[in-house]
């Protein structure tokens, strides 16, 4: 029997409660998703009531409900935005036709994989996140992070209703094996591998929620353009989430480096060893960490040559960043792009076709995007009167796929020997040091108001409530 | 002549580029380059969309701007921080004539009159715009005037029969609890309505003292139930602000009486300020100081009435605030009341070594509570207390909506015209 009461316990417009076949591959699947959260989700927080925001429909009034609950109560919905009627496939070779409602069989083992390695990542980073709750530096900060969890929860969601609904026994098997890979796991890990790295502390935290889920709007994006309709409308209200997400990150770093340039003031001194004394973060760590996390991510788009990417794109299941805006034919046959490899110990531009580029036309349209975050960062430094600036690293340096795998760049982007690379990683990289000083700066603070000394409070508060608001109560 | 608007911008310091503003804009107001999202003044018409969905509040940003020459596109692409709101002079200089500058009025001049929509969700905010004239439904019929220059008898007499003080005494204030009986007198009262005292004497033009009003603070059937008695919670300031004694005609003369004196009272006043009485009617009372004197009144109705199994489905909060809890008057009784029956929240400004509290920062801190009370039909709210609490109450409640994602014009339009929110500030 029906344990789920679908429009309450699971508000959605994709007409859950009269869609027979999805009720019952929904039903199986939950009660392990369940299993899962209490297994992997956020340590020890089970009857915390949460101040969370919770979609309950796609309109503007209906997504962004305010609330205490309890996460395992959270109503991890289904919603696609709108539909727009008689939309038509806008690139590649399928340019002008209907866009599909169903998946076409020749394309369903690719459309698969994309959902797949989509959905993949949303609980990896529960998984990755799942302590941090021990370590929060202030009760507003563990809210966001709570937040940010059942999002990442509901994406899952969003992804295996897709998978269920179109994809029948295959999708449903591939829904389980979703809940059965576990971040970091040596014989079932995630994916992708920067979702199987570890996120040990908050300043890695901000990071990635910077840096990696700027990685998911890039990618939501594009796949906000597919052809594939349940997916483009899909993708396209996890985007409204995401941002959230990204603002965890970009605030969270900016009060990072607001403290420090306060604390850089206030005792007139940049020296590290004097700051770290005084409890904060000095800024050339934050510089290392930024470069590990922004090399770490690019990698995520994939090789810089890559025949899957012309596939995805002709084909017409994922599309660029913004296709829509752009002022070319959409098909992009007979044109170029630039790539970089190491020829002769130097790095050059490579012209490919462009079909085969667009895993690089999309790194790069991130890379500007992230940049500019970076440059915001600057300010609060130049505020400060502190002439410093943290720089976002070369997009060659510290590269693990594609040409660039292996070489030896440094973050102003020079081919340096391998030797100078040793010698001078621990510049250039968070070291076992720099990580251990971030560990130690990690005690848990959850007074309403109160914030740890590494991390100045925020301006506002979540949905304009006062910055020591019991956002959780600890039952 | 040219008038102004509040146009719509977004702060480029703390907006993330999120895209979500953009995605979500009906009308494709907002856009971006590689540097800034703005907003195209010719095309935003206000709808509000935008703002819930923004995570980081950068949405939410408006400047005073001669019509004809908004913020163009271009400037707004350059910017790295929101520029500030024009002073009248540059505002001036743009052609804005002098006084018409606020222009929420040129907007929408219905705003002093009914609880429209304000487009900007910025000031200039009109409080007294959500003040229902309309007594709830299910309030009682309240006689009014039966004493007075208008009324048969120019007042009533009545007797002192308590005095007492109800917070410590300070060395600026002096708060007291007055009853009065009227003998075999009418003098029927509801709770929320007041009367009007009589000072004896003359003013120093040597004209008789014009009567002074306050708000009753015993339940209809009287301070001691079955007799004609009724009470009232006066304070008398015993210094201004440059600490020099003052005393006030009226709250003195009353502070000073002694049981047994006889006082002319005029009233009863007020046919709005009044209490629901239907068994799941809910009641949020928003109070400082003597504004709890009203609140006081439902309470204690409410209280009897409970004893006799009549409310059970009715919920009771009570917001107060005082600059510390020695002169909260009723202090005492207030915490002896059970908390199933009643949900005190107690504001003080000025307690040593905390954080000032005001009553807007408890309506948004218990925002959960209060929205869910914000959207039923049953619920009645009552604001009473220093002007000065108006505006953030109503502010604040405005903010407990949105936080809902409520549409608080329209609930604010529906409790006015329902006759259920009440504010009464002196």
């Amino acid at each position: 029997m029906s344990t789920i009461n679908y429009s309450d316990k699971i508000p959605n417009n994709v007409n859950l409660s009269e869609d027979r076949t999805l009720q019952r591959a929904l039903e199986q699947w939950q009660p392990n998703y369940l299993n899962w959260w209490q297994d992997m989700g956020p340590e020890g927080s089970v009857d915390y009531d949460v101040y969370l925001r919770t979609a309950i429909s796609v309109d503007p009034q209906g997504w962004a409900q305010f609330g205490h609950v309890k996460m395992p109560d959270y109503r991890w919905g289904i919603f696609l935005n709108p539909a727009e009627a008689e939309r038509k496939i806008h690139f590649g070779d399928h340019l002008g036709e209907a866009a599909w409602q169903d998946v076409p069989g020749e394309h369903r083992a690719n459309l698969r994989r994309i959902i797949v390695t989509q959905g993949d990542t949303e609980p990896a980073s529960v998984e990755q996140q799942r302590h941090l709750g021990l370590t929060c530096p202030s009760q507003y900060d563990l809210r966001n992070l709570f937040q940010v969890n059942v999002e990442e929860g509901r994406h899952l969601w969003a992804m295996v209703y897709l998978l269920h609904k179109y994809f029948g026994r295959d999708g449903r098997e591939e829904g389980e094996a979703l809940l059965e890979r576990r971040s970091g796991n040596q014989d079932n890990p995630r994916i992708l591998q920067a979702f199987n790295e570890k996120t040990p502390d908050w300043l890695s935290f901000f990071m990635f929620t910077y840096f990696t889920d700027r990685d998911g709007k890039f990618q939501l994006c594009a796949l906000a353009e597919s052809s594939f309709d349940p997916l483009a409308r899909t993708t396209k209200f996890m985007l409204t989430e995401e941002a959230h997400h990204m603002f965890v990150g970009e605030s969270g770093v900016g009060r990072v480096i607001q403290r420090t340039v306060d604390m850089m003031n206030q005792l007139k001194t940049d020296d590290p060893a004097k700051l770290r004394a005084a409890g904060v973060i000095d800024l050339p760590t934050i510089q290392r960490y930024l470069n590990f996390h922004f090399s770490v991510t690019i990698d995520l788009f994939g090789a810089d040559e890559s025949s899957n990417a012309a596939t995805f794109y002709s084909t017409g299941l994922k599309g660029r960043f913004e296709e829509g805006k752009r002022q070319d034919d959409h098909r992009l046959k007979g044109q170029t792009y630039q790539v970089l490899n190491v020829v002769d110990g130097k790095l050059v531009e490579k012209e490919v076709p462009m079909l085969n580029a667009l895993n690089e036309v999309l790194r790069d349209d991130y890379i500007k995007d992230s940049v500019g975050g970076v440059e915001r960062w600057n300010r609060i430094i130049d505020k400060a009167g502190i002439p410093v600036k943290l720089k976002v690293p070369h997009k060659a340096f510290h590269r693990s796929i594609g040409s660039l795998a292996g070489a030896k760049i440094s973050p102003d982007g020079q081919v340096v020997s391998q030797a100078e690379w040793d010698a001078k990683a621990k510049e250039w990289l968070p070291t076992p040091e720099d990580r251990a000083y971030v560990a130690s700066l990690m005690g848990r603070v959850v007074e309403p108001g109160k914030f740890a000394g590494w991390i100045a409070p925020p301006v506002m508060g979540i949905n304009r409530q006062p910055v020591d608001f019991e956002y959780v109560r600890f039952n | 002549m040219t008038t102004t608007f509040k146009q719509h911008l977004i702060d480029p310091e703390i907006c993330i580029r999120c895209n979500t503003c953009e995605s979500i804009c009906p009308v494709q107001a907002i856009t971006h380059e590689s540097r800034n999202y703005v907003v195209d003044a010719a095309k935003c018409n206000f709808c509000m969309d935008c703002i819930s969905p923004c995570p980081t509040g950068s949405i939410d940003n408006w400047r005073l701007m001669p019509q004809t020459q908004p913020y163009t596109l271009a400037e707004q692409f350059g910017w790295d921080d929101l520029p500030a709101e024009k002073t009248p002079e540059q505002l001036a200089a743009m052609g804005v004539a002098e006084g018409v500058t606020v222009t929420a009025d040129d907007a929408a001049p219905q705003a002093q009159t009914d609880a429209a929509p304000d487009p900007t969700g910025q000031a200039p905010f009109n409080p007294s715009a959500y003040n229902a004239t309309l007594p709830p439904w299910s309030a009682a019929h309240a006689y009014t005037n039966l004493y007075g220059p208008r009324a048969a008898e120019a007042f009533v007499t009545a007797t002192v029969v308590g005095n007492v003080r109800v917070t410590e005494v300070g060395t600026e204030y002096d708060t007291h609890h007055l009853m009065l009986d009227f003998g075999a007198m009418p003098f029927p009262v509801l709770e929320g309505q007041s009367i009007g005292i009589i000072p004896p004497g003359a003013d120093a033009q040597g004209r008789p003292h014009h009567p002074r009003q306050y708000s009753i603070a015993s339940p209809r059937n009287g301070e001691r139930p079955g007799y004609n008695n009724i009470s009232l919670t006066i304070k008398r300031v015993l210094q201004d602000h440059q600490g020099n004694a003052v005393r006030g005609v009226a709250s003195n003369y009353l502070c000073d009486l002694k049981v047994g004196d006889t006082v002319q009272v005029t009233g009863p006043f007020g046919t709005s300020f009044l209490m629901p009485n239907h068994p799941r009617s809910h009641i949020v009372m928003i109070c400082t100081g003597t504004g709890s004197a009203p609140m006081r009144a439902m309470t204690e109705w409410r209280r009897r009435l409970r004893k006799s199994g009549k409310f059970e489905g009715g919920k009771l909060m009570l917001f107060f605030g005082a600059r510390t809890k020695e002169e909260l008057p009723y202090f005492g009784p207030l915490q002896s009341l059970p908390k199933d029956f009643i949900d005190i929240n107690f504001a003080f400004s000025r307690t040593p070594d905390q954080p000032r509290k005001y009553v807007q920062d408890l309506l948004r801190e218990r925002a959960a509570d209060l929205a869910p009370l914000l959207q039923d039909g049953n619920t009645h709210t009552y604001v009473c207390g220093l002007k000065s609490m108006e505006e953030g109450v109503v502010l604040a409640l405005r903010d407990v909506a949105r936080g809902a994602a409520l549409n608080w014009d329209e609930i604010g339009a529906r409790l006015k015209r329902e006759g259920r929110l009440h504010l009464e500030t002196y």
